[in-house]
Formats: structure tokens, C-alpha cells, sequence
């Protein structure tokens, strides 16, 4: 049973330094969006709180922290409850399968320890997926329990834009799914070292670049942000699905918002950019005779490559206006769709032949 | 320990599936089978299917309740009694059911346990990997139910979107007179 015991403690260690990272960078985006789209406006961004303004996000917590927490009259209180909790645990629960760094392991007690990934589990892609299909739950039903026009209305347009983008999230991964045959974000990540020309974004059968475009756009319309913020308008729904949201579920929707944008792009990065391997082989640790530390630089590249994706939420939302309805969901349908199935049979043809040349 | 998964699991859905029948508030049914979705991924993947249980939750939880969850709020349909209260109806239903099953169970105690423990033998021979395994089986030995599925599916589609959009076709030529007039 004490061996039992060591493996909880080192998972509940693992989940909760997962966890911290990932709030911290939560609170970092909050403050890195605001500078950026400053910066690109020709503004300073917040500089009041703290030197050049980098106490903003602690301002901002405390701020909704504090705020009274108001429940509408009219409106389903255990749903309007539960709603932003059912937002944000499917936003943080796809982090188990990302392998952060590189495949290693090591042994306490004989027990094998992933430093990296919390759970390496075989439908790791898919686990992901199925999580976030989940977050349109909290949306939609956040608006209904809310009693009010606009939430609803909101609600409603994300679930059906949701449902649409998710088919082409889903779909434009089949091709690296094809190239890498397994579901294990770790495998699949382990197939992409050697350099950059191994990523699946140039991989040789089948360079992925139309998948990547596909997955960028649609994980920018799963996540509701510019120029697909629909659900949450405000210059025709005042705030869309959390119009009626004040304090501490207002900080949850928000929460859920940002982790998923780190979520998707973590995926992207171990996807089509390599994960955590460098874009030339090998690692420069292991050529300075420091192969140990190698886990340093590799980290390193998976967070650059997560955060240069953030920082391509911020450019859209500072360069793009918002599209219409019935444009979001003829793009979607009519452009995205046909696309990505274009490539998994592209994909395909190019894999079954590239086996055959063999 | 698999056995006690397996009560809980059971157990929430037989609980959640008569819920979605018998609460009164539809939004609330559509979530008690949400619930349900996750306890039937949670036994598959008991039973090492992992692929069929993110399957389950990605179409079923992700999409089609989704769906059905957005016609119920259109709807808005509130205390609608019309189809509640039916007794009769359900005791009709009910009563040679429960028959049935105490039968089954005072029947089948016996030999259960032994014939279970024989049937878990070849499960756990195939876990190396199930998705591989049932790509494998769909696209040779059921290939051609697998087409014809999906050719029922693609069909009732387009059914789907005849029936519904009854007028493409006047749409479309009220359409043409209506640029031809412009022009």
C-alpha cells in the first residue's frame, strides 16, 4: 500500500505543478494580451499597478476575488452554479496528456517516474478532444440558467459554433494522426525529433501545412476569441453568454477562456511544431557535455512554441474585426471543412505510397 | 476492485437513464444523460476500450446532446403535463419487466459468477491496442456493414435536408427571376 501511496504523491505532485504552471500563465497572458494589444495600438497598456504595470493580473484577481457575487432573480440557480465550473474543468483537465519535455524517465523505489507528462495514456489526442467538446456545456448552459435574452442568445451561437469548428479541429488532426500512427501525444511528439524538417508541419509524405492552417483557425473559433467571438459580442449581446456573471464565475468563465488558448496551443505545438524538440538534431546541452541538462533547453522550445502561438491570439484579435454569423458558419462549413477532409485523403495516398516505395 | 467499478458504474446509470425519463425539467434530463454518457465511457473503459470510450464521449456528450440540449431551449418547454402522469401506461410496461428480471436473477444467480470469470479470460489478451485492433476488424472482416452504414447515415442526411428545406428549389428560382429582373 505504501507503494500506492508514493504514486499519489507523485501524481498529486505532478497535477499540482501542472496546475501552478499553468495558472501563472494564465495570469501572465492576462497582462501579455493587454501590453501587446497596446503596443500594436500605439498605446502603454496598464502601467499604473506596480513598475511598468506587471502587478496588473494580481490587481485584476483580487479585484474579482472581492466583487459581490450577484445570482439574477429569474435565473436556474444550481445551473447558474454549476455552469462555470463546468467550463473550466474540461479546459484544465486535457493538461494530463501534454508531454511538456522530452520522453524520460526516472525511478524512486522502483516505481518509473514520467517527470513530463502526467499520464501517458494511448487515446491521448482523443482524451483531449472529448474534453473540450465538453466546454460548449458550460457555455450554453451558463446562458440558459442566466434567464436573459442575451445570454441565451449568446449561449446558442456558441454551441452551434462549437459543434462546427470542433469537426474541423478534429479533422485536421487525422493527417498527423496518419503520419505518426498513434493516438499518444508523447509518441507523437518522440516521431518529430531530428530537426525541424521532421515536424509534421514539413514532415516529408505529407507536409501537414494545410492541417496547421485549418487547426489555427478553428482552435481560434473553438476558443471564442477574435474574430470569432461571437458568443460573447457585445456590441449586439452586451456580453454574450456571461452578460449576467459577476466576481468570483465571471474569474471561472474568464479562467476557462484563457487556459483553453493555452491548451489549444500546447496541442499545436506538440502536433505540427515538434513539441519540445529542438529544430535542429539533437539538443547544443548534449554537445557542451551537459546531456542531464538537456531537459532545459527542450522545455525551453516547447514553451516558445506555445507562447509565439499565444502571442498569434493576440495579433488577431489587435489586426481582425469581428465576422458575421452566417459568414463564420459558411467559412466553416463550406471552406475549413472540405479542406481538411481534402488533406487526410492527400495524406493518405501520400503515406500508402511512400510505404509502397519502400 | 473491477467489480466494484462496475456496481458504481452500472449502478449510475440504470440511476441516471431513469432520470432523464422522470425529472420534469427537459434541460435537466438532457444533463442526467450526460451524466449517463460519462458512466458508459467509464465501462468501457473498465472493459480496456479507451478509443470507444473517448468516441462515446466525443459524438454522444460532445455533439448529439449538445444538439439536443439546443432544441430544448429553443423550445423552452416548461411544465408541459401533457405526457406525464400516464400511470397505467407505465405499470403496463413495468410490471412483466420486474417479473422478468427477478426470474432472470433468481435463475441465473448460480452460474453466473463461473461463466463471467470464463468470458474475462480472452479480454485482457487484447490490450495491447484497441484502436489499431478496431480499425483492423472495421476495414476487413466488417468492411462492407461498415459501408453500407455509412451510406445509410450519408442518405438519411440528405433526407434530413429535403424534408427540411422544402424550398430550395422555389428559393432558388424566385432567385434567378429576381437577378434576371435586375439585370
Amino acid at each position: 500500500m505504501t507503494e500506492f501511496g508514493l504514486r499519489l504523491a507523485i501524481s498529486l505532485t505532478q497535477i499540482a505543478a501542472v496546475m501552478g504552471i499553468v495558472v501563472v500563465t494564465v495570469l501572465i497572458l492576462t497582462l501579455a494580451e493587454r501590453k501587446v494589444l497596446g503596443w500594436m495600438q500605439d498605446r502603454m497598456g496598464p502601467m499604473e499597478v506596480g513598475p511598468y504595470g506587471i502587478l496588473q493580473p494580481f490587481a485584476d484577481a483580487i479585484k474579482l476575488f472581492f466583487k459581490e457575487d450577484i445570482i439574477p432573480a429569474g435565473a436556474n440557480k444550481f445551473l447558474f452554479t454549476v455552469a462555470p465550473i463546468l467550463c473550466l474543468i474540461p479546459a484544465f483537465i486535457g493538461f494530463a496528456v501534454i508531454p511538456w519535455g522530452p520522453n524520460q524517465t526516472f525511478e524512486i523505489n522502483g516505481i518509473t517516474v514520467r517527470p513530463f507528462v502526467i499520464s501517458d495514456i494511448n487515446i491521448g489526442i482523443l482524451y483531449i478532444l472529448a474534453f473540450a467538446s465538453l466546454g460548449a456545456y458550460g457555455i450554453i448552459l451558463g446562458g440558459w440558467a442566466s434567464n436573459s435574452k442575451y445570454s441565451l442568445l449568446g449561449g446558442l451561437r456558441s454551441a452551434a459554433q462549437i459543434i462546427s469548428y470542433e469537426l474541423n479541429v478534429g479533422l485536421s488532426i487525422v493527417g498527423v494522426l496518419i503520419l505518426a500512427g498513434s493516438l499518444s501525444l508523447v509518441k507523437i511528439t518522440d516521431a518529430q525529433a531530428g530537426g525541424f524538417w521532421n515536424w509534421y508541419l514539413f514532415a516529408l509524405p505529407a507536409p501537414q501545412i494545410f492541417a496547421f492552417v485549418v487547426y489555427v483557425i478553428s482552435s481560434v473559433a473553438e476558443t471564442n476569441r477574435v474574430p470569432f467571438d461571437l458568443p460573447e459580442a457585445e456590441s449586439e449581446l452586451v456580453a454574450g453568454f456571461f452578460t449576467e456573471y459577476s466576481g468570483l464565475r465571471f474569474a471561472f468563465f474568464f479562467l476557462a477562456e484563457y487556459a483553453n488558448m493555452v491548451l489549444v496551443s500546447c496541442v499545436a505545438a506538440a502536433l505540427f511544431l515538434g513539441g519540445c524538440n529542438a529544430p535542429y538534431p539533437g539538443t547544443i546541452m548534449a554537445l557542451i557535455g551537459l546531456p542531464s541538462l538537456a531537459w532545459v533547453e527542450n522545455t525551453m522550445w516547447f514553451a516558445v512554441k506555445t507562447y509565439s502561438f499565444l502571442f498569434l491570439f493576440f495579433w488577431l484579435r489587435a489586426t481582425l474585426p469581428r465576422l458575421r454569423y452566417d459568414q463564420l458558419m459558411r467559412f466553416g462549413w463550406k471552406v475549413m471543412l472540405p479542406i481538411a477532409l481534402g488533406n487526410i485523403v492527400v495524406t493518405a495516398l501520400a503515406v500508402f505510397f511512400y510505404q509502397q516505395m519502400k | 476492485m473491477s467489480q466494484l467499478f462496475f456496481g458504481y458504474f452500472a449502478g449510475m446509470i440504470a440511476i441516471t437513464s431513469m432520470m432523464v425519463v422522470a425529472l420534469r425539467n427537459p434541460v435537466y434530463s438532457a444533463l442526467s444523460l450526460l451524466v449517463m454518457f460519462f458512466h458508459v465511457a467509464g465501462l468501457f473503459i473498465t472493459l480496456h476500450a479507451e478509443f470507444l470510450a473517448a468516441v462515446q464521449i466525443i459524438v454522444y456528450a460532445g455533439a448529439i446532446l449538445v444538439l439536443y440540449l439546443f432544441v430544448v431551449m429553443i423550445l423552452n418547454v416548461k411544465q408541459d403535463d401533457r405526457y406525464h402522469s400516464q400511470w397505467r401506461i407505465a405499470g403496463f410496461v413495468c410490471v412483466p419487466l420486474l417479473i422478468e428480471s427477478i426470474v432472470l436473477l433468481s435463475g441465473a444467480g448460480a452460474t453466473d459468477s463461473g461463466s463471467r470469470s470464463l468470458q474475462s479470460g480472452p479480454h485482457d489478451a487484447i490490450v495491447a491496442d484497441n484502436t489499431l485492433a478496431i480499425g483492423k476488424i472495421l476495414y476487413s472482416t466488417y468492411l462492407f456493414p461498415f459501408e453500407v452504414a455509412s451510406l445509410v447515415l450519408l442518405v438519411a442526411m440528405i433526407g434530413a435536408i429535403v424534408l427540411a428545406k422544402r424550398d430550395i428549389g422555389e428559393n432558388d428560382a424566385s432567385h434567378m427571376s429576381q437577378t434576371a429582373v435586375d439585370e
